[in-house]
């Protein structure tokens, strides 16, 4: 029995007047990558960043349903402690551009005034780079700016500061789309690698990424979880029409 | 065909020609004001001018050293008001962008912005001098730094517009909370554009007279308590220039030369810093 990580039950999410999400159930395992996938406007940004309460930034929304971490409800809890639990890689590589490659794999803890002795920050960024496959490429430089990296070795980086704060789990919204095929290559290599240790919510809209890196797949359609299950079956015998319609290329 | 070719050719050299003569034409005044200065000022400027207090009419040498003393002393008074205040209100006006109280606070920077400083000067007398019964340095260096609050709230609202929304994002999902990712993020990455505009406005008050006639009033002796009446460059070019006397005209043009290289200085450093200490993103 594999050990559920995230639970979402019966969510919904607003803007303004238009439902965006429309009584989401979904749950993700411990060390499995679970994929949201579909076309632009399906909602699985929002949803992700529902998980860890990124949409409360934009004035306007509401959501109803609950989302539980660790069977806490996440609704309850403080926001800033919430999303120390969560890390989050965005589309576009975010580096902090004011501070080096070793600060900003420790800015989770700098940031939030969390002291511990250099030794320790020193481990933890090493143990980071390496998780993050960045390690070999960056160890001589490491109190350059991290600006100064290309596309791939940023958003790397940006898995590095995210992994340093040992996150339940690791939302990662889109992180290759704007990223070269070389970049996008490696990035999904090292979600694999990365799933020995850690959960993972992945959005994309490229199928090919879905099925190459998930073990489970939802697929969203107008807000709604039109199938959710095995990525394996999913992709082989899709259960329902849309479904295959958008395997197939039919929309989206 | 081939004319009419021809024809707009000469046209154009001719509107080429005539946009490089006005650039010139338009440089010139700046040029003039600069050689001028700088030919009537620089003969006056030795150990002497630096250091030492003015003496009176008839006496010979002397200095302009308490009006270096006070434009300092006015600069820091009118930043310790008004860098907090400005950055303050750029911070809010950039993270806020809609609302009715962001209009009305926009609104009275573009006033502000626009009042003529002699209003400012007497607005300063009004609510402090008058009630202290004295002219003062405090006076002086507030009128200034109301003079300084647009320019440091617009500089620093512009700079934190220009820093990618990504940023905010960043720190916020790492569970950062939101006055220490303004603090920690997103101010130290807009500091050089900050800073530019600080300087900016400090070269914008330094030669600055207006405001101070009611205010600091001027002071030919030497003077640190800023309860009382202060000298400063400006103040002591008017006060010379105004003069009959040919040694004081004379000393008019050395402040000046002062002045103008101050704040060219400032422009420069200002300029220096935008490009060095730019943030790449």
């Amino acid at each position: 029995m594999e050990s559920t990580i995230l639970r979402i039950e019966d969510f919904s999410a607003y803007f303004g007047e238009n439902q965006i999400l429309k009584d989401i159930n979904l749950s993700t395992s411990k060390n499995l990558v679970t994929t949201l996938m579909g076309p632009s406007g399906c909602g699985k940004t929002t949803l992700i960043r529902c998980v860890n309460r990124m949409h409360e930034l934009i004035p306007g929304t509401k959501v109803s349903g609950k989302i539980y971490l660790q069977n806490k409800d996440i609704y309850e809890m403080e926001p800033i402690i919430l999303r120390r639990q969560i890390g989050m890689v965005f589309q576009k590589p975010n580096p902090f551009p004011t501070m080096s490659i070793y600060d900003n794999v420790i800015a989770g803890y700098k940031l939030n005034g969390i002291r511990l002795g250099k030794d320790e920050f020193d481990k933890i960024v090493e143990r980071s780079l390496k998780n993050a496959a960045l390690w070999d490429e960056v160890k001589n430089s490491l109190y350059r700016k991290g600006t100064f990296l290309s596309g791939g070795q940023q958003q790397r980086l940006c898995i590095a500061r995210a992994l340093a704060m040992n996150p339940e789990i690791l939302l990662l919204d889109e992180p290759t789309s704007a990223l070269d095929p070389k970049s996008t290559t490696q990035i999904e290599e090292l979600i694999v690698e990365l799933k020995k240790t850690t959960t993972m919510l992945l959005v994309t809209h490229n199928i090919a990424q879905a099925a190459r890196v998930s073990d489970y797949t939802a697929f969203l359609y107008l807000g709604e979880l039109v199938e959710f299950g095995l990525t394996e079956k999913m992709f082989t015998v899709p259960k329902d029409k849309r479904t295959e319609e958008y395997l197939t290329g039919k929309f989206g | 065909m081939k004319s009419d070719i021809r024809g707009r050719i000469i046209k154009d050299r001719i509107f080429k020609s005539l946009v490089t003569l006005l650039v010139f034409v338009s440089l010139l005044p700046l040029l003039l004001i600069l050689y001028y200065i700088t030919k009537n000022g620089i003969s006056v400027i030795n150990w002497e001018f630096l250091t030492q207090l003015p003496r009176p009419i008839g006496e010979a040498g002397g200095g302009v050293f308490n009006a270096i003393v006070g434009s300092i002393m006015l600069i820091i008074i009118s930043s310790v008001f008004s860098i907090p205040f400005g950055i303050t209100a750029g911070i809010y006006l950039s993270e806020k962008k809609e609302g009715k109280l962001c209009n009305i606070v926009r609104l009275c920077v573009v006033v502000l912005q626009g009042t003529p400083s002699i209003v400012i000067g007497i607005i300063a007398y009004i609510w402090i001098v008058a009630p202290i019964q004295s002219f003062s340095a405090f006076s002086g260096g507030i009128a200034l730094g109301i003079m300084m609050l647009p320019v440091i709230i617009k500089t620093t609202e512009e700079t934190l517009k220009l820093i990618p929304y990504q940023l905010k994002e960043a720190s916020l999902a790492l569970g950062v909370p939101y006055y220490k990712t303004i603090l920690k993020v997103i101010l130290p990455a807009g500091l050089s554009g900050i800073l530019t505009g600080i300087l900016l406005s400090v070269a914008r008050i330094t030669g600055e007279t207006a405001p101070l006639l009611f205010t600091a009033f001027g002071n030919q002796f030497m003077n640190y308590n800023i309860l009382k009446p202060i000298d400063s460059l400006p103040y002591r070019i008017f006060y010379y220039a105004m003069s009959p006397y040919p040694e004081w005209h004379a000393f008019a043009w050395g402040a000046s030369f002062i002045l103008v290289v101050v704040v060219l200085g400032f422009n420069l450093i200002a300029r220096g810093i935008a490009i060095k200490w730019k943030v790449q993103f």
